[in-house]
Order: structure tokens, then sequence, then C-alpha cells
């Protein structure tokens, strides 16, 4: 027997990249898509590369496969939105090797800022849509998606939620196949994508959607199993479902008839109304948006779907039995007992800023990454989050609409991987329409949020080689910025005069505030923090910033955990009476 | 055989990942399909985070759901009561008595409740650990989670080799020692 090794489905893709002949890959890191860079680094035969963002990695990965390479690029859902660009065009140009997308989508958004459906983007974008239901298909598709998009000249997406990606279940391994080496060829017509050839090419596009729709029903994945699996039961009811959700049908009914779909888009009609006519019964089971449903519909096809289930959220096995098979669940009420969300760690550098920022009253413009917990209280800092880069733009949409005045009690934060995927269009921005403004780089050495990803200002590659590291501040200043200022991130005394000066000036100013991430490795923390009771005048002002560390004893006075104290000092910077000292651990 | 279902809840950092892939390794080594659900990105920063691990003859669903636990495995004593509903009536709650604060309790919008486990008990067949303190003793702080896994070993099916094995082939090499010790400390509550 072959060797089965317990897999996230993101293990188990990387695996399956490398077991296709993957050459090359490029990704931005984003939960829950980042592991499958992360297992690309064990293969030597990968060149696997952080780009410093989406539209980046899909544009190498075109490269690539233009060159006649089987590539890939990785991303959440969000990404997608990035990489659009490139998506949409590539897909009227096809593949030399094979190129393959994974887009990881959020249903439930664990840790994302929206709950968008990859499914629609694949059929906006006209590009064929695998998705896996747990890791052994999560390998199997994955190597699949590199023998269609050769077969039908066109780039895929394999679809993944977090569930999927997230979860763990056995998978063999086989051999790696090394693709034969495709010669490059000089094709205008098909790859520079001027007016006239894009023409021809759209033409090309609806074709190849059209084939792959009427051969869906016969597609034989390697193992030999359908893609699009039928497997009849009881002909009450019919499932058409696809994905994560398919897992929660077999828990429940494993007796019902399904049609699982492993090609969401384009989908099988042949197959479809075939197994409609078959079954009493049709539901459709299907996370987050009706893309089945509505097709099916437009068939002429009577089922349900979103009439039972909802568009929000991830799906599950109770669900089934509640809406289908109308059980009462003798479920307990879960205890209200006080939430615990995330919150920064105890010597966040974050944390530190935000205190000055809240001590002075101002609103932050905020990004996405660690640094947007700094919207909830304690700290209470952060006004708005948007997207990737919208930090900076956007306050500075502020000061076109309110005036310079108006945007003194405002900042833009955003952390330093985030200022490098997409904020450095938005400063340039600013600099060229004349801006008034302040932007506060949290720069922590490392994209904190995904779990401590080397980016272009880090000075190591994915694969952890030295690089050139770009400077944020020869960065800042080469745009023109007179005014760019380096400052650690746990001054709060010259980080206070800094911000305070900045305030009134007619430009725009950049403040660096720098400390590493304190999860990043080989940092060793030797100090702690120790209260001092007699000294303690009990007025709070150390808990202010909300260190979890600290805890307020019944008689007003403080206790820090020395297991969690990293003693970055912030409590101790805060007390007026000295009533905080550190202290070897 | 019918699947097993377990959950192990805790804080953000407490380790809630290394035991789910040792309780994984050692259904798959029995020779049992499994799966494992895990909790990654934001979550992870310091607040409540939960896997599953099911494991039995064919498993599909890779989530444990409301009333369908048959082990809990609680780091923190607050985070045994917010998944209890998820327990079984007869299942079994195993769970360390450690209390960690959640900002909303630190900065006074919420309070820490009182008695939990008193609440535990009466509702369910449950096993107090003092993990941090036997931890300590052993001068491994950080086990504290293998000391509570050990403690959890007689509510599942494995022989005590199975798990030795496993914890030395999933640990930290230079920890190997340290763990086993916790496990066995753990293993003979």
């Amino acid at each position: 027997m072959a060797e089965s090794k317990m897999m996230l489905g993101n293990e188990a893709i990387a695996r399956g990249a490398y077991e296709a002949g993957v050459k090359v890959s490029a990704a931005y890191p984003g939960t829950p898509s980042t592991e499958i860079s992360e297992n690309l680094v064990q293969y030597d035969e990968i060149y696997a590369e952080w780009s410093p963002n989406e539209k980046v990695a899909v544009e190498v990965a075109s490269g690539a496969s233009i060159s006649g390479v089987r590539s890939m690029a990785c991303m959440k859902h969000v990404g997608l939105n990035v990489a659009s660009d490139p998506l949409y065009t590539m897909s009227y140009i096809g593949v030399k090797g094979g190129m393959v997308l994974v887009v990881a989508d959020d249903p439930g958004m664990y840790s994302s800022q929206n709950e968008q459906d990859t499914r629609m983007i694949g059929r906006a974008s006209m590009v064929p849509v695998l998705e896996p239901s747990d890791s052994t298909e999560a390998k199997e598709y994955m190597k699949y998606a590199f023998d269609l998009s050769e077969k039908y000249d066109t780039p895929m997406i394999l679809r993944t939620t977090t569930r999927l990606a997230h979860s763990q279940g056995p998978v063999e391994f086989e051999e790696r196949v090394e693709p034969i080496d495709i010669p490059y060829e000089r094709d205008i017509a098909k790859h520079v994508m001027m007016p006239a050839m894009a023409i021809k090419r759209h033409l090309v596009v609806e074709d190849r959607l059209n084939r792959m729709a009427d051969d869906a029903a016969d597609m034989k994945l390697p193992s030999g199993v359908a893609l699009n699996r039928v497997e009849y039961g009881d002909n009450k009811i019919g499932f058409i479902t696809c994905g994560i959700a398919y897992q929660y049908i077999k828990e429940v009914m494993p007796e019902a008839s399904v049609l699982k779909l492993g090609l969401v888009n384009p989908l099988p009609l042949s197959l479809i109304k075939e197994f409609a006519g078959k079954v009493d019964r049709l539901i459709i089971f299907e996370e987050l948006e009706p893309v089945i449903e509505e097709q099916v519909k437009a068939l002429g096809i009577k089922c349900e779907g979103k009439e039972l289930f909802t568009r929000q959220g991830e799906y599950s096995a109770n669900m089934l039995r509640e809406k289908v098979l109308g059980l009462k669940l003798d479920i307990e009420e879960a205890e209200k007992v006080a939430p615990r969300p995330p919150i920064l760690c105890p010597g966040c550098p974050h944390r530190s800023v935000y205190s000055v920022l809240n001590k002075l009253k101002i609103h932050a413009a905020g990004d996405i990454g660690c640094y947007t917990l700094g919207a909830v209280a304690p700290l209470s800092v952060v006004d708005t989050t948007i997207c990737m880069g919208s930090s900076i733009s956007s306050l500075h949409g502020m000061e076109k609409a309110k005036g310079k005045d108006y945007i003194r009690s405002w900042v833009a934060v955003i952390g330093d991987s985030t200022f490098l995927h997409t904020g450095v269009n938005s400063l340039m921005n600013m600099v060229y329409n004349k801006a008034t403004g302040m932007v506060i780089i949290l720069d922590n050495s490392t994209t904190g949020m995904t779990g401590h990803q080397d980016h272009a200002a880090t000075g190591k590659t994915l694969k952890g080689e030295p690089t050139y590291a770009i400077n944020l501040y020869n960065l800042c200043k080469s745009m023109g910025i007179e005014h760019v200022y380096e400052v650690n991130a746990f001054d709060i005394v010259a980080l206070e005069e800094t911000i305070r000066r900045e305030q009134d000036r007619d430009e725009v100013s950049v403040i660096i505030t720098k400390s590493p991430c304190v999860l990043l490795k080989g940092q060793v923390f030797p100090d702690k923090c120790v209260p001092i009771p007699e000294k303690c005048k009990k007025c709070g002002a150390c808990l202010r910033p909300g260190c979890p560390a600290l805890t307020r004893n019944e008689d007003g006075t403080i206790s820090i955990d020395d297991t969690m104290c990293n003693a970055c000092g912030l409590c101790m910077q805060l007390c007026k009476f000295e009533a905080i000292k550190k202290e070897a651990k | 055989m019918a699947t097993t279902n377990i959950m192990i809840v805790g804080v953000g950092g407490q380790g809630t990942l290394l035991t789910s892939r040792i309780l994984g390794k050692l259904a798959l080594a029995a020779g049992y399909d499994v799966k494992i659900s895990e909790v990654h990105g934001m979550s992870q920063r310091g607040g409540s985070v939960v896997t599953y691990v099911r494991y039995g003859d064919k498993v599909a669903e890779p989530i444990v759901e409301e009333g369908q636990a048959d082990v809990l495995i609680a780091f923190e004593r607050l985070e045994a009561l917010r998944y209890l509903h998820f327990v079984k009536k007869d299942g079994t709650v195993i769970v360390n008595d450690q209390r960690m604060d959640p900002i909303s309790v630190v900065t006074g919008q919420a309070t820490y409740p009182e008695g939990i486990i008193e609440t535990l008990k009466s509702r369910r067949k449950t096993m107090v650990v003092d993990a941090m303190s036997i931890a300590k003793s052993i001068g491994s702080p950080k086990s504290f989670n293998v000391v509570v896994l050990g403690a959890s070993a007689k509510s599942m099916d494995y022989t005590k080799d199975q798990w030795i094995e496993v914890i030395k082939n999933t640990v930290p090499p230079k920890t190997i020692d340290k763990n086993l010790e916790a496990f066995e400390a753990g293993y003979n509550l």
C-alpha cells in the first residue's frame, strides 16, 4: 500500500502540485490559503515565492505558463479580487503549461472581511472551477486540474473553503510526474490581447466552456472515479452538492441519492437533467451563493435550495437533520459566558502605538492585519477597515471631502506587508494629488496575522534564502515625501512628540514605527515586568491598553502573569508612580 | 466501529493544534479513518479556539456538532463551560483547572463566572486536572497540555504503548522526555 499521511487540505494541495510536476508557484499569504505555499517549500523541484500581492502572483504564474511549464498561484477569496485583472484576460489567452489558481473561500468569515463566493467569479471570468470535498480529493483534483487546463487550453480555479483547507484526512502519496518540456512558441494572436485578437479569443472561450459542459458527464479523475459522481440510493430525495457540504449529507443521510459535482463551473447539465428525472424531491445543498441552484432552475427543473438553507456561514449535519429530516434536536442552550475574541498579544508593538493614538484621541483609517484588532475596546482607535491597502487611500478621500483641518485628528495605519501589497500605490496618490495627512506604517518585520511570512522588506525569500530587503524609509523618501520618520514602537514619548508635530503639517508625512512581532522566531525575552504593590496608587493607567498579561486584583492593585509577559515595558512607561519594574525572568 | 467525536478547546496559544495532531496520528496508526478540523489565523490571537477530531470505520464530516462530542478536552475552565452543550449527555469532560481572563473580564465589561467546575460536574462526567502545577513540578510548564492529554487517555480506546509511540513521533525531538513524563503524570491521575 502507498504511504498514507494525515494532511491538511492545504498540505494535500501542495502535494498534488508536486506530483503534477508544477515548476513555478507564486502567492501572497492569506488565511485559509497560506499553508499551501509553506508546504511547497519542501519540494526542491518547485520554485515557490511570496509575491507582494495576488495580482503579481497570478501574472508570475501566467508568464511561467506561457513559457511552457506548469504553474500555480494561491490566494484567499479576496485576493482573487486583486488578481481579477490578469484572471479575466488569461481566460482569453489560455495556457501553454497548465495553470491553476487555488482560491480559498471563507464561509463563516473566520479570518476575512467578507464572504464572497469564488464560483461566481469563475462564472464571470469564464474560468472553469473544481471543488474537492476532503484532503484525498484535494490532492487528486489539484493534479487533474492541470490535465484539464492543458486539454482545454484554459487557466483553472481550484476552489476550497476554510473547513476543507484546515481539516486533515489521510492522503496517499504518488510519484511526481515530470512534464515534457514544452518549447516556447511566439503566437501574438493568442498571447497579445489587443482588441482584434481578443474579439476572436472571446469566441474561443465561449466554445471551450460549452465543450467542457458537454464533456463533464464523462470526465474521470486519474484514479478512474468520475469527477461528477452520481450515487444512487433512495430516490425519494436527491441532493446536488459540492465541496465540504457533501460530507454533511453523507453523515446524516448516507442512503440518499447524491449528485456530487467536482466541476462547479461549467455545470454538467445533461447529468443534472438525468439525475433530476430520477428523484422525487431535488434539493441543492451548497454553501454561500445559489450558484448551482439558479442554473438548475434556469433549466426549468423544480428544486429546493436557499428557501431551506442560508446563504451565510458554514453548513452542518444538524442543518440537514432539522430542515430535511424534520428532527427536533435535543440540544442544550449554550451557556452565556463572557466572549473571548482574538486580541493583540502581550508585548505586541501595535498596542503601544495605539495607546498613544488613543491618548491623543486620533481616529485611524485601518487596514488588514492583526492591527485591525485596534478597532475594539479598550484601544478603540481604528474607525474603518475595507481591504488591503485601503487605509491610505481612504484617508486621502476623507481629506479631499472635508479638508485638511478635518483630517488632522486622523491617521492611516497600515502594516509593513500590507503597505508593500497595495499601500504603496495609495501613498503615491497622496503625493501626486497634493494631499495632507499622516500615514503610520506599523513595521513589525513580518506578515503577522497569517502566521509570519516573509515579504519584500524582510530580507528573506519564501524558501528561506537571504535576499535584498526593500528599505521602507528610502522607498517613501523616493516618492518625494520630505517628512518620513522612524520611531521605536515602544518609545511612547518620541511617538507622541512626532505625531503631535506632524499633525500640524500641511503635507504628507510618514511615521514608520519599528519593533518586531513578539511571535517572530528567534527572539528571546529574558525579562518580565513586576508590579510593586506598595507604590501602586490603583489608578489603572497600566491596564488601559488592555494587555492580557495584566489583571486587576480585588484590592485595586495589579498582577502581571509572568508566563505571558515579554517585558515590552509599556505598562511601566504608563505608570506615573514607578510601581512597575523590570526583572530578569 | 461507530465514530468517536473529540473536541479540544482552549485559548489561542495553548497548544490545541498539537494535541489534535497527536490524537489524529493515534487514530490513523490504529487503523481508523480520521478527520481533524482546526482553526488558524485570526482566531489564534488569544481568542477562544476549538479543534475537532473524529475517528471510526468511515468518517465523513470533519466537525463535531452540538450534542455530539464523546470527549471534551478543555485547557481552560471558561472554555469548557462555553462548549459544554457540545458534549453528549453521557460524554466526558476533562478540564484543566486554569483560569485565563478574556479581555472583556480584564476591562470590567464582563465577569468570570464562579463555580464553573461545580456546573461542569453537575451536568457531565467531569475530570479536573491541575495540569499547570503538575507540569511545573516536572520542570516543563509548557507540557501542561500533554498532562491533560494523559489524563484523557483512559476515555479513549488505545493502549498506553500506542500513546507513547505517537507522542514520540509528534513532539519536537528535544522535548520527548519531558512530554513523556508529562503524559505519564496525567495518565496516572
